[in-house]
């Protein structure tokens, strides 16, 4: 894991968000998951400071809350860039060419086949498995927004119309 | 009765991605622009995903209208001819009430207890549900009957688990109603883990009110005290939808203390799950509600004796407990008349892949897989040729078209290898590599597995070695027996079903689709020509008009050839990107 000092402005800040999640689940039994998935919705992603000061609030030892941080996909350790685009791989997708729609769009944003975050942090690209918009398949999700019936060209033109948006 | 025109937008997921909600905007801007005395409403999803976006119109003196496949172009046309000049827009009507139209099958061949009230209520008004007979059930269940009553009542429905297993589930409310504990835990499974299946989604989307009805009518049944619904964090308007009607239920009294005035108490929280597909597995998805790592554990004890933090415990999938209010309603001897002698009602299949009309299938248990297909499914898209179906998803198997006529229940689908599973099928033709399919679901288990056993860590990734190589070109005499003989291993060494289910879609396509293998590893060749290792890209001459098309994109400068004359591709240089094959408009393209 990346550790980076921060200056403490910054940290208090950061904190003060984490300390209004971890208030509202103080009464909750076995709330980790819950406060993980805000404490990332309200940062972007769990720093390692972010990690160390949730397990000391909820009495966890770090490598319990870290543990649970790298069991679950949906947790992030590294910062993302200004857009997600998460290309979906369910099985429909994959007969239907979600290779093809992976290449496409990681080729043209300069990324490996394994994805990960473009340079000038504007796009992370990662791979999940099944979205549940099968009947739409091979389908992609950017920023929450689902774009289905695609194929190589028009998933690298969807990706054009939000480079555009900037 | 209002005579005021209802025009309707099918907005679930896949509405959604289709662009429905464009749509829907596009519709309120057009009846605005002719100011048109009209309802505009949403709904949930009817299960004909093939073609979204759809639209439903009413107007007095004229037949229902559902439309398919509208886009925001269409909207003008839709509503000048539709409502202004009071015709139906034959070109884009799938359905017409009253009428036979070619799409209507797909419904007509369904039998629609589960998704009863999906893509025809306001999934998010309580009081839609409620006129469609809503929690009827639940004031049967609670007023008139004992705890004792509701279970004999689900027993003799013949009602089994729909999330895979199949188990009774009178019985196993039955185990939990005797467990002792000061708290009682009744859980809604919606981790919706398999790729393909999307029926829970639906039904959560699309009529989120009948599985809290379920769940409240089981609570009741054994005696719960506390509620989770489990819902897979990738489902944000089923969570949406979900926390909505628990507090419509609240506040009408349908949860909460003294239900209906009795003295039965329920809350029900939702819990979003964090993406683990192992977390489908009761005693994982346990730990990940408690805040741990979602890992199975040995079982005795069972989830109903000690279960979240040591308290009875039992869980149901949501299609099982949508199936609850029916039964409460109508009573077990309809419910049971239904299905075969021993799989009782109906299950949902999501229909997806290379089938025509892909989405929800809806079908008495005991139907053929013919007729799921053929019949609800329309056949084949493009006009090609059925291969397989991939059935139960990543535990599942996959059938050739020898097996089309075995009937979808809890006995004959294992019998031929298969399992019902979720109730995920996904249809493949000639151009999917059976080898391939193979090996993307073991490279998903593989991933999956939670590591705590290892046949299941290990054996996975051994098993996946092992099909990358064939797909690659290096398979070698003896893969098939090694690859069998590992995925019995993994099957007996593991301790929960995702990694005693884990070898099947190896072990189903060794069965059925031999020949594959075999060409594979002794010919070095994929008949479906999709692994790119084993094929070379080739111009049919004949074919080619020398559009120049390929040329143009060819990444790799390997076609060459006069503008007009056929073009050819230099196998040496061909970097197999399926450029070429993709872009030609005159299928010249093929593999060898």
């Amino acid at each position: 894991m990346a550790t980076k000092t921060k200056a403490d402005p910054e940290q208090a800040i950061e904190r003060a968000k984490l300390d209004k999640i971890l208030n509202k689940y103080k009464k909750q039994k076995g709330a980790l998951i819950p406060i993980l998935q805000e404490a990332q919705e309200a940062l972007g992603y769990l720093s390692e400071d972010s990690l160390s000061y949730i397990a000391k609030a909820t009495k966890r030892t770090l490598a319990q809350v870290y543990g649970v941080a790298t069991f679950f996909t949906q947790f992030r350790l590294e910062p993302i860039g200004k857009h997600l685009v998460r290309i979906c791989h369910g099985t429909a997708c994959h007969v239907g060419g979600a290779e093809d729609i992976d290449a496409s769009v990681s080729g043209h944003l300069g990324l490996s086949e394994e994805g990960g975050t473009t340079e000038d942090m504007e796009f992370t690209v990662e791979k999940v498995v099944c979205v549940g918009a099968c009947s739409l398949a091979p389908i992609i999700i950017v920023d929450g927004v689902a774009h289905g019936r695609l194929n190589a060209d028009r998933a690298r033109n969807v990706i054009k119309g939000y480079q555009k948006q900037k | 009765m209002s005579k005021k025109a209802r025009v309707v937008v099918g907005l679930a997921t896949c509405g959604i991605a289709a662009g429905g909600v464009s749509v829907k905007d596009e519709l309120g801007r057009e009846i605005r622009k002719r100011k048109l005395n009209v309802d505009l409403a949403e709904t949930g999803c009817i299960g004909y995903c093939f073609a979204e976006v759809l639209v439903e119109v009413e107007k007095a003196g004229m037949p229902k209208v559902t439309y398919g496949d509208i886009t925001v172009k269409d909207v003008p046309e839709l509503i000048e001819t539709h409502l202004v000049q009071r015709k139906i827009w034959k070109d884009k009507a799938l359905l017409i009430q009253g009428r036979r139209t070619p799409e209507a099958d797909f419904l007509k061949r369904q039998k629609r207890i589960v998704l009863r009230n999906c893509g025809i209520i306001d999934p998010e008004s309580i009081n839609d549900y409620m006129k469609s007979g809503g929690y009827d059930g639940l004031k049967t269940a609670l007023k008139n009957m004992t705890p004792e009553e509701v279970r004999a009542e689900v027993l003799a429905a013949g009602l089994r688990g729909r999330g895979g297993a199949g188990f009774p589930t009178g019985q196993k409310w039955n185990f939990c109603a005797s467990a002792k504990g000061a708290d009682k835990y009744i859980v809604c499974n919606a981790d919706e883990g398999d790729p393909g299946a999307f029926m829970d989604r639906s039904v959560l989307e699309g009529d989120p009110h009948a599985v809290i009805e379920g769940m409240i009518i089981g609570g009741y049944a054994i005696g719960a005290t506390h509620g989770y619904i489990y819902c897979r964090a990738e489902y944000p308007l089923a969570v949406k939808r979900l926390r909505l009607a628990i507090r419509e239920a609240t506040k009408k009294g349908f949860l909460g203390k003294s239900i209906l005035g009795t003295d039965y108490s329920l809350d029900i929280i939702v819990k979003e799950g964090a993406g683990a597909f192992v977390c489908g597995e009761e005693t994982a998805m346990m730990a990940s509600i408690e805040g741990s790592r979602g890992m199975p554990l040995p079982r005795p004890p069972f989830p109903a004796n000690k279960g979240i933090w040591g308290m009875p415990t039992n869980i149901n999938n949501v299609e099982t407990f949508a199936n609850v209010p029916w039964i409460m309603r109508n009573g077990a001897k309809k419910y049971a008349s239904i299905g075969t002698e021993r799989s009782k009602g109906t299950k949902v299949f999501c229909l997806t892949g290379k089938v025509r009309r892909g989405g929800l299938a809806e079908v008495a248990m005991g139907t053929t897989l013919r007729d799921v297909i053929f019949g609800v499914g329309g056949g084949i898209k493009e006009g090609r040729n059925f291969k397989a179906v991939q059935i139960g998803g990543p535990s599942g198997g996959c059938l050739p078209a020898a097996l089309l006529d075995t009937p979808v229940d809890y006995d004959s689908l294992p019998a031929a290898g298969a399992i019902m599973g979720s109730g995920g099928m996904v249809i493949v033709d000639d151009t999917t590599c059976m080898v391939d399919l193979a090996r993307y679901f073991l490279n998903f288990t593989q991933m999956e597995s939670c590591g705590k056993c290892i046949p299941c860590r290990i054996g996975t990734k051994r098993m996946l070695e092992v099909l990358n190589r064939i797909c690659e070109g290096r398979g070698e005499t003896g893969d098939m027996d090694l690859l069998e003989r590992l995925a019995y291993d993994v099957k007996d060494g593991s301790l929960c079903a995702l990694g005693g289910t884990a070898p099947n879609p190896v072990l189903t396509t060794l069965r059925y689709f031999k020949d594959e293998y075999r060409a594979h590893i002794f010919k070095k060749k994929c008949p479906a020509g999709l692994c790119v290792d084993l094929v070379t890209f080739h111009i049919d001459a004949e074919k080619c008009t020398g559009c120049g098309v390929c040329v143009r994109n060819c990444p790799s400068g390997s076609i060459t050839g006069e503008k007009k004359q056929p073009h050819a591709i230099d196998i040496e240089t061909c970097i197999k990107c399926r450029e070429c094959l993709r872009r030609c408009r005159f299928d010249a393209v093929y593999t060898v």
